[in-house]
């Protein structure tokens, strides 16, 4: 048992040759991630901010700083401000539609049927396919005559529908929040179920035996157990809608015109279509900062990091 | 007995109830997928058929060939070779960060919160800067510059997963092997990545996933050499309808092996999409 005297976990293990000190291991294994997270990280952000001072487009490589000025661009940048917009009214709608109707189907799950595992892995099967896929399906879907969407509704108004879901502005925000609803309810519902699922029966059944209706039950004692992972799920899914990008690529390009336009596409558009580049950087530093400050406070305050 | 008997019925009446709305909600997410099937197995005249065909008169496999005979396919293997090698980088960098993090504290709880806030930032912030920067040394258009990337990208997930897995390892093992004269890196590849072989394999699994299904860095950073079947989906998509057929075949082929994988670890799927806050 050599060196055993004198081994110290959290510091060096002496007495034994070794072409390395143990001293600096923790360190060597973590170089790699931490240099390839900067890459990421912290790249993105400084370069993001030099380009953003200069006045770089396609046609002129102006790279002279010029303060400001992409900075004070932004705010009069009428359909930066609405493709926040649409962000926030895709996430506001999606969000809870798909927090309700997932911790409904939990709900509904959450008892012993027979099939409830086929149900369950039949449900899921959304979740796991590439968002571009989950678009390109439901084009095909919405499509006004060939897709199956406006079949269906014909058969309850007894007449040929002929819905352009699409390209009518009335029905493109639809369209794309039941195409997001579509796929990632399921993410919501398993890990409602297995929250579920993990709530003390004992307490439950105690609260059933004094009298408490269901409501009360759920309020006062299953809602406060599943906080915690609710909490992260909403966080994983508030963030992947801010940033949605593909799913409405897929469906509407963010047509028509600009009507669909989120914070991802605009930003897109602004820098490898009109070339931008100054100016995307601006907007590109903008997003960074303000996601970096809302997702530390977020997890610092959920606790995710214990 | 009469109160008995209705309590019965009023039961199974409950159970059709639940089995009804639990047909609609099936209907509602698998009627998609079924139809993204069935419409890569259509002829022509049955895809463009009004009102449509639900269930084809015949299985026939024209749309895939078409994508193998023009070389579409290779798209497939494009995503394939940069999903793996990418998983294969994160894993071992991203296990050996999770465990100095974990047994070390390395940085603290700093660090920490600052290696999972990567995994929400919106990637459209950082393809720009990083387009420019691949640019200028030539990595556009390459497997290099999307693996870097890939793996730059899914290494906070790797960490924050390995993370809990790491913790799950008794640290007794590692101690008796340190008092055994094992160096600390015989510890790590001896004792933690055999003890955390299960865990590494659900990670992995997931890393793939998302590196398979990825669209955007993909779409930016591809030209012709590398393009990876999501962004060959849409390049079926603008004017032309009779390019339906297309998107439906690639988007399976591209979808099939994510069922397969998934069906297998049913198991760590909670934890893999709940990142790590359901240990199920």
């Amino acid at each position: 048992m050599n060196g055993a005297d004198s081994l110290d976990w959290n510091g060096v293990l002496h007495n034994r040759p070794s072409r390395m000190p143990d001293r600096f291991f923790k360190y060597w294994i973590l170089v790699p991630a931490v240099f390839l997270l900067l890459l990421i990280g912290l790249f993105p952000l400084i370069y993001s901010l030099l380009v953003s001072f200069q006045q770089i487009t396609m046609t002129d490589y102006d790279t002279s700083f010029v303060g400001f000025v992409n900075y004070a661009a932004l705010f009069e940048d009428l359909r930066l401000w609405q493709s926040i917009l649409h962000t926030l009214i895709i996430t506001a709608i999606a969000l809870p539609v798909e927090l309700l109707l997932g911790l409904a189907m939990a709900q509904l799950f959450l008892e012993k049927i027979p099939g409830r595992q086929i149900f369950i892995s039949l449900i899921v099967l959304p979740t796991v396919i590439s968002p571009i896929v989950a678009g390109a399906t439901w084009r095909l879907l919405f499509d006004q005559s060939y897709g199956p969407v406006n079949q269906i509704i014909g058969w309850f108004t007894g007449t040929n529908v002929v819905l352009l879901w699409t390209i009518t502005p009335k029905l493109v925000y639809p369209a794309i929040i039941i195409c997001e609803i579509w796929q990632w309810t399921p993410f919501m519902f398993l890990i409602l179920l297995a929250a579920l699922s993990n709530v003390d029966k004992s307490l439950t059944e105690a609260a059933e035996l004094d009298g408490a209706g269901f409501w009360r039950t759920f309020f006062k004692i299953v809602l406060p157990a599943i906080w915690p992972v609710m909490a992260i799920a909403i966080l994983i899914r508030g963030v992947d809608l801010v940033r949605t990008f593909d799913v409405i690529w897929a469906l509407t390009s963010g047509g028509p015109g600009t009507m669909t336009e989120t914070i991802s596409i605009y930003t897109y558009v602004q820098g490898f279509r009109q070339f931008e580049s100054s100016y995307t950087a601006a907007i590109a530093f903008l997003i960074v900062a303000l996601m970096t400050m809302i997702v530390t406070w977020a997890i610092r305050r959920m606790g995710l990091a214990q | 007995m009469n109160a008995l008997f209705s309590r019965r019925a009023r039961q199974s009446f409950i159970l059709a109830g639940r089995y009804v709305l639990i047909a609609l909600l099936l209907f509602f997410f698998v009627f998609p997928i079924y139809w993204l099937f069935i419409i890569s197995f259509k002829t022509p005249d049955e895809i463009f058929h009004f009102p449509p065909v639900w269930v084809p008169k015949s299985i026939q496999f024209a749309n895939y060939w078409v994508l193998f005979k023009d070389g579409d396919a290779i798209t497939v293997w494009n995503s394939l070779v940069l999903a793996s090698t990418s998983t294969i980088i994160a894993m071992v960098i991203g296990t050996m960060g999770a465990y100095s993090l974990v047994r070390f504290k390395t940085g603290g709880e700093n660090l920490a919160v600052w290696v999972i806030s990567q995994r929400l930032m919106p990637p459209i912030a950082i393809i720009f800067p990083v387009f420019l920067l691949y640019v200028y040394f030539g990595l556009v258009d390459t497997y290099l510059g999307l693996i870097i990337l890939y793996t730059a990208f899914n290494l906070p997930y790797v960490i924050w997963m390995m993370r809990g897995y790491i913790e799950d390892i008794p640290l007794e093992l590692e101690e008796s092997a340190l008092v055994d004269g094992c160096t600390r890196w015989e510890v790590l590849r001896k004792v933690v990545f055999p003890m955390a072989r299960t865990g590494l394999f659900a990670t992995a699994v997931f890393t793939f996933v998302f590196s398979w299904n990825e669209f955007i860095f993909a779409f930016v950073l591809t030209r012709t050499e590398v393009v990876t079947y999501t962004v060959q989906v849409t390049h079926y998509f603008g004017g032309q309808s009779n390019f339906w057929a297309k998107i439906a075949a690639m988007s399976v082929l591209g979808t099939v092996p994510v069922f397969i994988t998934v069906a297998t670890l049913q198991r760590f799927l909670v934890r893999g999409i709940s990142m790590g806050a359901v240990k199920g």
